[in-house]
């Protein structure tokens, strides 16, 4: 059965139309990597997964919650869906250890030690355990990002989205975030990425996507679509160099 | 008979600050009150909400405070409710502190980043929960250096109801020059009351200011 | 017993409110010139002469600290006991003139701040005299800048003109209790008189907007 199932899903800002009717699939346990263009619609894509922004036609079905244009059950939808963004949107007036305790208090309803108990856990999954009472502002671009991640794995989704999450790192600590990523494939998770590291892309994600001008323009197993890649606008992406 | 302004009249007038202090107050919790709605109402989703504040700030930051005070005064007994001056006093600085509350403190949430909304919004927290664990925290700390600098503005305010009889500071002063008729001596120890209570007030505000922004850089 | 909404007696006297509704158009207009020219001056004078710097802060201090009302009372009540007689007009003028200079003092100072020293330096470099390099590099560019908050402090300071009634000024707030007393319609009385205060404060932020515009005609950008 699918974990994410998107059909014919149309997004517009305004009179500019974003996505232009998307269909995709996605199984429990695979790893998709979203490339293409910068202005392409995929952050777009994994907002609306996420029920973050609202869309005009279609239907996204994610974890068994079921997002039409009424907006209707997004809460539900959201405890199962994690999304980390480019910037890491840690909450400045709470230690580490409380920005991942948050949501499982307030809106799983955990007790304090059983929402303590998974903030060491995704910290230990991180590789930040001895991070849990440090103030966000003293952690590094890499540190940060890897908190934002246990924040979210903190709520056990079912499914995770990631919009480009080592776009504002420095190069040298784009590594230990990737490497958290692939640590969180190994496990199993489903995931969704949207990537400018095509390496990554290519060794970790089951599957990857093109996208072009807010449609999937091609897609297939990753190894095959980076070797082989059969439409000319994918080619010229690859080869491009451009984002 | 024409009295000398000698200690019991400077007691007189320093005492009466007291009034000055408890108008402040009244003003300070029942305006906080009413200007925190205000503020949440102001960036509310619903637009009739929206209008509804940002009318209601317009109105009291164009009107003067001695218009707020006659308006709440003979509306206030209109409504058929007959209050003692200080009551009336204390509802109409209430009014005036909540539009300015409202309108400085709709600033400061709105100057949350949105990425905490959309953050806290990911992670599944409903309206409610994001305004109080996410949003409003953050926007307190930059709420305290500007509400601090307002207070100065209210107390000096208060000097304004004097005309309805409230004995506070300037009335005070008033009565003692009526007696003694030496407005001079007496308004400079006015104002010179009015300026041990304020000027503290500005340096701590001032100072909060400062150390907010030496906050953020580091 | 309903009360009743009578607002013909109170119109009926609009030439007693249009005369108030004048001198304070008049007062204000005065003391926001003469105020904000005070305050520029001052501002310009503390940065240029160190020695003025400790005596206009205590100005400053002193000013923003006490109320305006109390400050009426010294120079309207106060200075004739020193032998400065004055019309209440004149003393409204005064007093009205020395408050806003000490706020604007304080705006006009933190726009001074703002300018670079290396805006200073280019100015002087072509070959511009000290005069025109203050008057086009320095005060322009900072007066375009804390121009928002002037005009905010001038509308403040319209307002807070109707406490000259505390001194039997006739001016709007001061006809207002003409007209009560006459008409018996308190509550109508101070509806039109709010109506006419916020029509004016809605004015004079348009006037001011536009003056902005004209003085400042460069795009300015906040920092
Ligand atoms: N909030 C918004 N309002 C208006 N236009 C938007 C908004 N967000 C994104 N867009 C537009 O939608 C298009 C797709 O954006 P996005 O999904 O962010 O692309 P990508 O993530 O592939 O770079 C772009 O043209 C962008 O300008
Ligand atoms: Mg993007």
């Amino acid at each position: 059965m699918s974990v994410v199932r998107v059909e014919g899903v149309r997004k517009s800002y305004g009179a500019l139309e974003v996505l232009k009717g998307v269909s995709m699939q996605v199984e429990r346990g695979e790893v998709v990597a979203i490339i293409g263009r910068s202005g392409s619609g995929k952050s777009t894509l994994l907002r609306c997964l996420n029920g973050l922004e609202p869309i005009q036609a279609g239907r996204i079905e994610v974890a068994g919650h079921t997002l039409d244009s009424s907006g209707k059950g997004l809460r539900d939808l959201r405890k199962d869906v994690g999304i980390v963004f480019q910037s890491y949107n840690l909450f400045p007036h709470l230690k580490v250890g409380e920005n991942i305790m948050l949501a499982p208090r307030v809106v799983l309803g955990c007790s304090r030690a059983e929402a303590r108990a998974r903030a060491e856990q995704t910290l230990a999954q991180v590789g930040l355990a001895e991070k849990i009472e440090a103030w966000p502002d003293n952690l590094s671009g890499g540190q940060a990002q890897r908190v934002a991640i246990a924040r979210s794995l903190a709520m056990q989704p079912k499914v995770m989205l990631f919009d480009e999450v080592t776009s504002a790192l420095d190069p040298e600590l784009t590594g230990e975030v990737l490497a958290t990523l692939e640590g969180l494939a190994q496990a199993g998770m489903t995931m969704l990425l949207v990537t400018h590291e095509m390496a990554f892309a290519r060794r970790v994600a089951h599957r990857t996507v093109f996208m072009h001008q807010g449609l999937l323009h091609e897609e297939g197993p990753s190894e095959a679509l980076f070797s082989a890649p059969r439409t000319a606008e994918l080619r010229q992406f690859l080869s491009g160099g451009l984002k | 008979m024409i009295r000398e302004f000698g200690t019991s009249e400077l007691w007189f007038v320093v005492s009466s600050a007291r009034w000055t202090l408890a108008l402040t107050l009244i003003a300070l919790g029942l305006g906080g009150v009413l200007g925190f709605v205000i503020a949440l109402a102001r960036v509310s989703r619903l637009a009739p909400l929206r209008w509804l504040a940002a009318g209601w700030i317009g109105l009291v930051q164009g009107v003067p405070v001695l218009m707020l005070l006659f308006l709440s005064y003979y509306g206030l007994s209109l409504a058929g409710l007959d209050l003692p001056p200080l009551v009336a006093a204390g509802i109409s600085l209430s009014f005036y502190a909540s539009g300015f509350l409202g309108e400085i403190w709709r600033g400061c949430i709105q100057s949350v980043p949105w990425q905490q909304w959309e953050a806290s919004a990911a992670l599944a927290l409903s309206r409610a929960q994001q305004y109080r664990y996410v949003v409003l925290p953050q926007a307190v700390r930059i709420a305290v250096p500007p509400t601090v600098g307002f207070i100065v503005q209210l107390v000096k305010n208060t000097s304004i109801v004097s005309i309805i009889g409230v004995v506070e500071l300037a009335r005070a002063g008033h009565l003692v020059n009526n007696a003694t008729f030496q407005p001079m001596r007496v308004f400079c120890v006015v104002a010179l009351v009015y300026f041990c209570i304020c000027w503290p007030i500005s340096l701590a505000a001032r100072w909060l200011e400062r150390r907010m922004h030496v906050g953020r850089a580091g | 017993m309903a009360f009743e909404f009578q607002f013909q007696p109170v119109l009926a006297q609009s030439e007693v409110l249009l005369d108030g509704l004048y001198l304070t158009l008049e007062l204000a207009g005065t003391g926001i010139v003469l105020g904000g020219l005070l305050g520029t001056l001052l501002a310009v004078l503390r940065g240029v002469v160190p020695a003025l710097r400790w005596p206009i802060g205590v100005y400053v201090e002193v000013v923003r600290n006490t109320p305006f009302l109390v400050q009426l009372f010294i120079v309207y009540l106060g200075l004739p006991e020193a032998g400065l007689r004055m019309s209440a007009e004149q003393a409204a003028v005064i007093t009205m003139t020395l408050n806003l200079g000490a706020y604007a003092t304080e705006i006009v100072r933190a726009g001074l701040e703002s300018v670079h020293k290396s805006q200073i330096e280019a100015g002087l470099s072509l070959a511009l005299t000290r005069w025109q390099v203050f008057r086009h590099v320095v005060l322009g560019p900072a007066l375009a800048r804390v121009w928002p908050s002037l005009s905010s402090q001038f509308v403040l300071m319209l307002l807070s003109s109707s406490v000259f009634s505390f001194i039997s000024v006739q001016e709007l707030s001061g006809a207002a209790s003409n007209v009560e007393q006459d008409t018996f319609r308190s509550f109508e009385t101070y509806i039109v008189i709010t109506v006419l205060y916020l029509a004016m404060a809605m004015a004079l932020r348009v006037v001011l907007a536009v003056l902005g515009r004209v003085m400042f005609a460069a795009p300015v950008r906040a920092r």
